[in-house]
C-alpha cells in the first residue's frame, strides 16, 4: 500500500463526523485504533469561552498535515491515519479536530497519535482566536 | 523589490489587514524580513515566535526572498 492511500487528511468548514473518520482508517491488518478528539472547552483561565474562531492558511495547513501523517507513517508501522480539522467559529462542544491511528498493535497506535496531536499544534498554520463575554484573543499569541 | 505578504491571526490585527505589499532590498533573505516588519510594526516583538513561510513552506534561515514568491506571516500556532 503506498502512502497516498494510507493517509487521510481534511481541513473543512464543515462539522467533523468521528464514524467517517473511523471508516476511514478501517483496514484489516489493524489491532489498535486510536482516536484523539479536540473539543472546545467552555473556560480558559478561569474566563467563560463563547465561541472559538479557526483560521488556517488553507494551503501550507494541508500540506503540514500531510507531511506530519508521512512522519507518522516513517516512525510507526502505520495502517491508516486520518488528520481532519475543523476552521470557521466552533461553540462549546464542538470538535475541532480528528485524529485516528491505525496499527497492528496499541502501543504504536498510542504513540503515533500523541505525535501527531502534539507536532500539529507546533507546526500546522491554524490560529484559534478565544472568544469571551467581555472580549477575544488570539491563542498563544502573547509570552 | 515589492513582496505581497499574506498576513494571519494576531498578525493580521497588527498589520491592520489582511496582504501587505512590502518593499525589501534585492537579495533580502528570510531574517532579513522578519527584521524589517518588526522594525514597521514593533507589535511583532511581542510575539513569542515570528516565522515567515515561502512558498506554502517554512523559510529556513539562509532562504533569499524573490518578488514572484508566495510569502506569509506565520505567528505561534494554535490549532488543534
Amino acid at each position: 500500500m503506498n502512502l497516498s492511500q494510507k493517509i487521510s487528511i481534511s481541513l473543512t468548514d464543515d462539522p467533523l463526523q468521528v464514524d467517517k473518520v473511523l471508516s476511514l482508517v478501517q483496514s484489516d491488518g489493524a489491532g489498535a485504533v486510536d482516536v484523539f478528539i479536540g473539543t472546545v472547552r467552555n473556560n480558559t483561565q478561569q474566563r467563560t469561552v463563547k465561541r472559538l474562531d479557526f483560521e488556517a492558511y488553507d494551503p501550507m495547513a494541508a500540506k503540514e498535515m500531510e507531511k506530519l501523517a508521512q512522519r507518522a507513517c516513517e516512525q510507526w508501522p502505520v495502517e491508516k491515519i486520518a488528520i481532519h480539522h475543523r476552521k470557521g467559529t466552533l461553540y462549546i462542544g464542538d470538535i475541532a479536530v480528528i485524529i485516528a491511528v491505525a496499527t497492528p498493535h496499541r502501543q504504536a497506535a498510542f504513540e503515533a497519535c500523541k505525535f501527531t496531536i502534539d507536532t500539529l499544534k507546533q507546526t500546522v498554520p491554524i490560529w484559534k482566536k478565544e472568544i469571551f463575554d467581555d472580549g477575544e484573543v488570539w491563542v498563544s499569541a502573547h509570552p | 523589490m515589492e513582496l505581497n505578504i499574506l498576513l494571519f491571526g494576531i498578525t493580521k490585527d497588527i498589520v491592520g489587514q489582511q496582504k501587505l505589499r512590502y518593499e525589501l532590498p534585492e537579495g533580502a533573505t528570510v531574517p532579513d524580513l522578519v527584521a524589517h516588519l518588526k522594525k514597521s510594526y514593533p507589535k511583532l516583538h511581542d510575539l513569542n515566535s515570528v516565522m515567515i513561510a515561502v512558498n506554502n513552506e517554512y523559510g529556513q534561515e539562509d532562504q533569499t526572498l524573490h518578488e514572484s514568491d508566495e510569502v506569509a506571516l506565520i505567528p505561534p500556532v494554535s490549532g488543534g
